[in-house]
């Protein structure tokens, strides 16, 4: 089964949620919708669901028109971000609902609900309420209330995001596996760079009620077509440094002359806008084929194991990811380098020209 | 250690103020009238159930307390029945109007009853309604029902939508989401409802008493009885206003839990 979005519009109160999107989702895929917040994507889940009714445009599953089909008659399950379960059934009854509804046999339904629980390792929690159960054992009920009938549409809605960082780690591998299994079109929501990557499959970039690029996640990832992809999709965000090129010399920032050479060949003269993600910023010169950017620090922030460090080069702001503890004084001296293979280069427009590839 | 024996003392005044008329009338009910007319004691030295007894042979007494209780149920159960869906969509669903409507409905709670008097009776005489328990208990629908509303559509409006929209992904219909899944959770908003309806009908007394002759007469119309060419009959009417405090005290007794955490959680 397919699901194809034909000029899918939603607006409410005179705001547009969703501006004009056309997207054709294939069967059997993993599917990641990332944005910012506010970006569209539970409004986009919402419409792929059947919860609300598109203001214009058609949703087409399988050749079949279901723009105003109720969501009782669809076959889609849903996680939301918030942990809902029914809080007056126990879990045991919280996952078998939705076999009870379509009929099945109660020890179908047994079965299912004991193995789908299993998987989730809520097996020994079946005869608790709800309220007696952790956030990320309530978010387990819910996801496995969503996977225990064979919906041909499973979406989640950032169902990871209200949990702890560990829990929201171990989900996030044992989903890989359950998404793997399924023969159904799993539409996963997230802010996260990093956890769209690690559910790869395809991805949906959404900002502002429109969608700005589809692709394989790996490839949207080294090949971000305009500036406002590759902000979306780098955290923390990419830095960008205005340059102009002159005769195989492009001149970045005040006064940052890089050479013109491999992937960047290709540029001609001109004026652009050099992107580099915080984490291809170094602090030391290496293999020394750096370029040397002096910024002043403006914050350090340590993270555990990594540091951002917060610079200026001039009017522009840049952050370096660095691995281990960098304590820096706020208003010292930085020298930042960057190696320039690793610049992706936009036109004015903010068009992608030239992506870095296989970096020593 | 101090302090808590002083509000010890505080409350102990404050509940013996509360409870000194319900005392007098306990008193006085289990005292004969040449008793009560003649000395003040702090105590009946000679108890009697005599004025009980009557009470509860005397069928033009017992049936008071039976008509009453039966038009109570039946203003509670409609109440509920009718605010249930109402509350629902308009904690739920956004129709030109609904706000207004709201307001509306409450309006009906803000004007005195006896503005309402004569068309409810011109209009109960002219259908045969007259003197039957459901004429009585409609006609408390009109303070009743914009109260359950309200009530209820607090507490309907503090369960997540996303309940609701589980529930439809998951294959319910709207009639059996409601009963099985969002009643239990909106128990104690049910509970904290009853109770008012239940409140409200059994304590008026203006509509239950200008609507009904004798089949459906109740017993706060049947106490005026005692009123005689004799004079008033203290005794038999106390014991009776202990027997018409108990209904009540049961009720508040079923839902007191409820009712702390309706009190909190709703806009009663």
């Amino acid at each position: 089964m397919d699901i194809v979005l034909d000029g899918v519009s939603k607006i409410v109160n005179g705001e547009k949620h969703i501006n004009n999107i056309t997207l054709k989702i294939e069967s059997d895929t993993t599917n990641v919708v990332l944005g910012h917040t506010l970006a569209g994507k539970t409004s986009l889940l919402r419409l792929m669901a059947g919860l609300d009714r598109p203001t214009t445009g058609q949703i087409v599953m399988e050749g079949k028109d279901v723009t105003g089909l109720s969501v009782r008659k669809r076959s889609v399950a849903m996680v939301y971000q918030q942990f809902v379960n029914y809080p007056s059934m126990s879990v045991y009854n919280n996952i078998a609902s939705p076999l009870k509804m379509s009929g099945l046999s109660a020890s179908d339904i047994d079965q299912k609900v004991r193995k789908v629980a299993a998987m989730l390792h809520i097996d020994n929690l079946l005869d608790r309420l709800p309220a007696e159960l952790s956030g990320g054992q309530q978010q387990r009920t819910a996801i496995a209330r969503a996977l225990v009938k064979d919906s041909e549409l499973l979406l989640l809605d950032e169902p990871l995001v209200n949990l702890d960082y560990k829990l929201r780690e171990e989900l996030q591998v044992e989903l890989q596996d359950i998404f793997k299994e399924r023969n159904a079109i799993v539409v996963y929501t997230t802010t996260e760079p990093s956890e769209a990557l690690m559910l790869g499959g395809n991805i949906v970039v959404l900002d502002e009620g429109r969608v700005l690029q589809t692709g394989a996640t790996p490839y949207v990832y080294h090949h971000p077509a305009t500036t406002r992809v590759a902000q979306v999709f780098s955290d923390p965000p990419i830095n960008y440094l205005p340059g102009v090129v002159h005769g195989r010399v492009a001149r970045l920032g005040q006064g940052i002359d890089i050479p013109m050479e491999g992937h960047l060949e290709s540029v001609p003269d001109g004026k652009y806008i050099f992107g580099v993600r915080p984490n291809h910023l170094f602090l030391t010169n290496g293999s020394g084929n750096k370029a040397e950017i002096r910024t002043k620090v403006a914050l350090a922030e340590i993270n555990g194991s990594e540091t951002f460090i917060h610079v200026s080069h001039g009017d522009t702001h840049l952050v370096v990811q660095e691995d281990g503890i960098h304590p820096r004084h706020i208003g010292s001296d930085l020298a930042v380098y960057v190696n320039p293979c690793n610049f992706f280069v936009y036109n004015e427009t903010g068009h992608l020209l030239a992506s870095p590839f296989q970096c020593e | 250690m101090k302090k808590g024996r002083k509000k010890l003392i505080g409350l102990a005044i404050y509940f013996f103020l509360l409870l000194l008329p319900i005392y007098w009338m306990l008193n006085m009910s289990l005292r004969t009238n040449a008793d009560i007319l003649s000395v003040l004691t702090l105590y009946p030295a000679n108890p009697t159930f005599e004025n009980y007894l009557k009470i509860f042979t005397d069928s033009s007494w017992y049936s008071g307390y039976i008509n009453s209780i039966i038009y109570v149920t039946i203003n509670t159960l409609i109440s509920l029945m009718v605010a249930l869906p109402a509350a629902y969509a308009f904690s739920r669903y956004h129709f030109v109007g609904d706000k207004q409507v709201f307001f509306w409905l409450l309006t009906n709670r803000m004007a005195p009853a006896a503005v309402f008097l004569l068309p409810f009776f011109q209009l109960y005489s002219t259908i045969g309604l007259l003197d039957t328990h459901i004429a009585v208990a409609l006609a408390h629908c009109l303070f009743n029902v914009p109260l359950a509303v309200w009530i209820l559509e607090g507490f309907m409006s503090g369960i997540p939508r996303e309940i609701d929209e589980t529930a439809f992904i998951d294959g319910y219909s709207l009639p059996r989401f409601f009963i099985t899944i969002f009643i239990p959770l909106i128990r104690a908003g049910v509970g904290v409802t009853a109770f008012f309806c239940f409140m409200f009908s059994w304590v008026e007394l203006l509509f239950a008493r200008t609507l009904t002759v004798t089949n459906a007469k109740p017993i706060a119309a049947v106490m005026t009885r005692t009123i005689s060419a004799t004079g008033l009959d203290w005794g038999l009417m106390a014991a009776a206003g202990m027997l018409t405090l108990v209904p009540g005290a049961l009720v508040i007794w079923f839902v007191r839990n409820h009712l702390a955490k309706g009190f909190a959680l709703g806009r009663v």
